[in-house]
């Protein structure tokens, strides 16, 4: 009771302060999403052409910093009530957004209430399968989906006489030892995101399992698995020594921000990061050197590999708690959204991978894979093999922490404070903690 | 001085002289980074003289921002600052300065639990209660405002309890003589207490504005609207970009900016400065 | 209090009320929802709630990770509040000595408490860049490979440098304020007596600062424990493996960005408890001092 009569005392004085925003005729809705740089001025551009297609709705963008702001951001909205229509949050925050259930609005839910036409069948199967629940229905909608890719310096190779990319990882370490023993680079590789290129889609690219319950989604009560896959912890045994050896370089954790400039100076020869770098890459490299592309190197001797990567980047959710006039507005921007000429666009200019069949068949048609080397690596990738229960994806609640913990981990094992075996364990066991108590608070 | 050695002059000296070294070392490098362009500086070897990127880096940060940063113009940002400063300063002392009035000079009943929860405020760093408040100010509807921004960072008790102490050390018998002539409470504040405590507000203001324009993690959480962005949470959005580089020239740029404002006020008015910080820490 | 009192008490409430009504919703209110969530459960979105009695605080404790946090904290509170205070005191004793350019050192070194620690925190984030910072150049050339992103070390010496920067200002000008308050008499007979100046400083000096150095100790302990957060978040984010994962910045960590609400709330309440210590410390030692 006191605490109403102060709130009222105070919403008097601070809503005269505060920003009224005016009685409009159109229904603006609004997105929060964590696409800067160049790709925030693309998406800018796409919600101004939408604004400019129909006068029926109106879509305010805001960039809401990284993707682990913009989703905590919306999460502490949401609980405040003043949550967006849309938030866009990336793969890893599945789980949580998933097991939400009085706070989302399953987007095949919307479409069909809403009444827009929508066809699940349209969308490539290796995206969508990420984020649909166990019936097959897409709970959001995906909107920039990459996988890691190799990128390598051709002009490093050719003056080494290497022919082309490699494609086993013992491979990659005598081209490696050659290119750094000829003086030509200083090391052989650097890679972005250590938790979801070198270990997530390591396993999945190497058909092993990285949890129990199909990694997790067969339900909450699913486990983490890394320890035990041998594979990996001999990877993560090599990547050690590689970096004693100085043929790899750390960038950091969570994206490792310091790996690109690595590849950028021709320090390291070559670079695992999302597709989507492609344009990043490009233009500072421009004038430097030639970059070549190949997918990501497997061990030869692991049985079913290279079996397909998985993706990475964000989907959109829509959230509870606005009214039918704004679900409407979200329903007709997003199937603006999934329009061929709207995807192979932002796919186009991005590296996204595009997410409808008929986006992919566009830019096929306009012959934009053929006359852009590279750009249709991720789609090889993710489309090598049919997915198993291995490859489709991951889904574990508090994810987000789990990435953390991959990181200490692995900075740990650097730091020679453990051994690969070690490092993978403690994931299992300090991420399962994590994965245990959002299992318990979801109940 | 006691004796004069000197040896130890000249290491006094020395001693300073490194000193002032190691304080300006950082800006020195920020500004010289801030004037070249951006890949002058990928290999470590920092030049060690201005460059000629000086005028283009500043006017466009001060005019156009880093739109792919999602950066208004700085100059926007150094407003909101500014604003933001102001309001913390002035209101952090218009509501202190009565409420200490009322603590010391009334007699009524809940003083002294009035004065207990205003001190135990004293120390409760907001990070620690961030998601509370950050839910109060949702639930008021104050996110993107400047009176979110600033009321919640009013409250804290420092303030009032430097007007305490100052109250405390002005003699009782100015309030008996002004009793006697008949002056109100009202009356004695406005024509005694006051003018009696010009120079610490003074000196308390400077403190206040510095604190007001530093802050970071409270107007990073409450503010997603471009337009109310402040320049000191502006750099952290800057330096933090996904898949690309930071683009250090500007970073520094920002930071020099940044640290202008309230690096000239400490210079400026040092005396008030060094008054306003002993005191309202004594 | 004074002696004579008014006794309008309407005017009284009048006046006390907006900072009652500030302190009362910001801060008490969502401190007492602290105390509360740390004994509660709670998914993300704050859909589902259970009372969970003192779980979060067995789980954290049973955390490596948070004790790792403590000492941590521990570490970098103790390194920045010694490392200030001494380069602080160093300097405030060669100004004590050089009469004349004494004021003009004292404005070249006073500013940097102007600026703001987030800012502080990327200039020394850039000078301590492992690809193109300067410092880790010269330190290869002196042949020590710096790395913060995998060196919990140097990560450390990194948070540590820029959080005391500021700091030494600061003390500084106390130390300053302290040696004026000295009486050169004291210092003059203990010469004449033939105390050279480093016994001087050991039996004279020091003393007589204690005071002064106490309460700087108290304040920078806070300082490094509380408002050092901007520091850490603009740098080194906690990391390499939690390395510089002081506690004000886990609460954050978890609560803000983990959305691990309870445990977030249980550790507000420990900072609580250690903010309170400290005030109380404060509180007495300056209650003592208006006395005189």
């Amino acid at each position: 009771m006191f605490r109403k009569m102060m709130l009222a005392g105070l919403v008097a004085g601070a809503s005269a302060m505060a920003m009224g925003s005016a009685a409009e005729a159109t229904t603006t809705i609004t997105w929060w999403h964590a696409m800067g740089g160049e790709l925030g001025q693309k998406l800018d551009q796409i919600v101004a052409n939408y604004n400019k297609s129909q006068d029926k709705y109106k879509v305010v963008a805001t960039y809401k910093g990284s993707y682990s702001e913009t989703m905590t951001s919306a999460i502490a909205a949401f609980r405040a009530h003043k949550q967006p229509d849309i938030v866009q949050v990336f793969e890893v925050g599945t789980g949580t957004m998933m097991a939400a259930k009085g706070a989302i609005y399953p987007v095949y839910k919307l479409m069909k209430d809403m009444g827009e036409p929508f066809d699940p069948k349209g969308f490539l199967p290796a995206v969508v399968g990420y984020y649909t629940d166990t019936h097959g229905n897409m709970l959001s909608f995906p909107f920039n989906s990459s996988t890691p890719i190799l990128y390598y310096n051709k002009d490093e190779f050719k003056k080494a006489g290497i022919d082309g990319p490699p494609k086993t990882w013992g491979e990659l370490e005598a081209d490696s030892k050659k290119l750094m023993d000829a003086g030509i680079s200083k090391c052989g590789f650097t890679s972005g995101w250590i938790s979801w290129v070198q270990t997530e889609n390591f396993s999945a690219w190497h058909n092993q399992p990285i949890g129990t319950m199909e990694n997790g989604f067969g339900g909450l009560g699913a486990r983490l698995v890394f320890g035990k896959d041998k594979p990996l912890v001999n990877h993560w045994a090599n990547m050690a020594k590689w970096q004693k050896d100085g043929v790899f370089k750390y960038g950091g954790p969570g994206g490792g921000n310091d790996a690109p400039p690595m590849f950028y100076s021709g320090d390291c020869a070559m670079y695992m990061n999302s597709s989507a770098s492609r344009a990043g890459v490009l233009a500072n490299t421009k004038g430097k050197f030639d970059v070549g592309y190949g997918m990501l190197p497997y061990y030869a001797d692991v049985k079913g590999a290279p079996q397909n990567t998985i993706i990475g980047g964000a989907t959109l959710w829509v959230l509870q708690g606005h009214d039918k006039a704004h679900y409407k507005a979200v329903a007709n921007f997003l199937h603006y959204m999934s329009s061929p000429a709207v995807q192979a666009d932002w796919s186009q200019f991005s590296g996204y991978l595009p997410i409808t069949k008929a986006a992919y068949d566009l830019g096929q048609k306009q012959g934009y894979y053929a006359n852009n080397p590279g750009s249709d690596v991720g789609i090889k990738e993710i489309t090598l093999h049919a997915p198993t229960a291995n490859s489709k994806g991951l889904r574990f609640g508090n994810y987000v922490q789990v990435r953390d913990i991959i990181d200490e981990e692995f900075q740990k094992m650097l730091g020679g404070k453990e051994t690969a075996q070690q490092a993978l364990d403690n994931v299992d066991s300090r991420g399962n903690k994590l994965i245990a108590q959002f299992q318990a608070a979801n109940k | 001085m006691v004796e004069n050695r000197p040896v130890l002059n000249f290491l006094a000296h020395l001693v300073l002289i490194i000193g002032v070294a190691i304080v300006a070392f950082p800006i020195y490098v920020a500004f010289i980074a801030s004037t070249h362009g951006p890949t002058d500086f990928l290999s470590g070897l920092i030049p060690m003289t201005p460059g000629h990127n000086i005028w283009h880096t500043y006017g466009t940060m001060l005019t156009d921002g880093m739109k792919s940063s999602g950066m208004p113009p700085l100059s926007l940002q150094m407003g909101n600052s500014l604003i933001m400063a102001l309001t913390i300063a002035i209101g952090k002392i218009a509501i202190s300065i009565i409420s200490a009035y009322a603590i010391v000079y009334f007699k009524f009943p809940g003083r002294g639990i009035a004065f207990w929860l205003i001190f135990i405020t004293l120390m409760m760093p907001v990070e620690v209660r961030i998601l509370p408040t950050y839910k109060v100010v949702a639930e008021l509807g104050m996110l993107n405002t400047y009176a979110g921004l600033t009321i919640p960072l009013i409250a804290s008790a420092t303030a009032t309890f430097l007007f305490r102490q100052v109250f405390l050390t002005i003699p009782d018998e100015l309030m008996e003589a002004a009793r006697i002539d008949g002056a109100g409470p009202l009356k004695f504040f406005w024509d005694i207490l006051l003018p009696m405590s010009r120079n610490n507000i003074a000196a308390l203001f400077v403190i206040l504005f510095i604190y007001g324009w530093n802050q970071y993690l409270w107007p990073l959480i409450v503010t997603t609207d471009t337009s109310h962005y402040t320049i000191v949470m502006g750099i952290k959005r800057m330096a933090d970009v996904t898949d690309a580089q930071p683009q250090w020239n500007y970073i520094m740029a920002t930071a020099i900016l940044a640290m202008l404002p309230p690096v000239l006020v400490v210079i400026f008015m040092q005396k008030l400065f060094v008054k306003g910080l002993i005191e309202t820490e004594k | 209090m004074k002696r004579t009192t008014f006794n309008q008490r309407a005017l009284a409430y009048l006046l006390i009320a907006p900072q009652m009504a500030v302190t009362i919703v910001f801060f008490l209110w969502p401190t007492g929802q602290a105390i509360v969530q740390s004994f509660q459960q709670e998914d993300a979105f704050g859909l589902h709630t259970n009372w969970v009695g003192f779980a979060n605080y067995q789980a954290l404790f049973a955390d490596p990770s948070y004790i790792q946090s403590l000492e941590v904290t521990v570490i970098f509170t103790v390194a920045v509040t010694f490392s200030s205070l001494i380069v602080a005191l160093l300097l405030a004793l060669a100004v004590d000595r050089t009469v004349k350019a004494g004021p003009t050192y004292t404005t070249l070194l006073v500013w940097p408490y102007a600026v703001a620690p987030a800012v502080v925190g990327v200039l020394w984030w850039f000078l301590f860049n492992p690809t193109i910072g300067p410092l880790p150049y010269v330190l290869g050339q002196m042949g020590y490979n710096w790395d913060h992103s995998l060196h919990g070390q140097d990560a450390m010496i990194l948070v540590v440098i820029a959080a005391a920067w500021p700091q030494v200002s600061y003390n500084f000008l106390f130390f300053v304020a302290g040696l004026q308050s000295i009486p050169a008499s004291l210092r003059e007979a203990a010469a004449i007596d033939g105390a050279g100046p480093v016994k001087r400083f050991f039996t004279i000096t020091l003393p007589l600062l204690s005071p002064t150095t106490f309460f700087l100790m108290v304040v920078n302990l806070v300082y490094a424990m509380f408002n050092t957060f901007p520091v850490i978040h603009a740098t080194t984010q906690g990391g390499p493996a939690g390395s510089t994962d002081i506690l004000v910045f886990k609460v954050y960590e978890d609560g803000f960005v983990g959305l691990n609400l309870g445990s977030s709330a249980a550790q507000s309440v420990v900072l609580l408890v250690i903010v309170i210590a400290l005030t109380a410390v404060q509180f007495g030692w300056v209650e003592r001092r208006v006395q005189y």
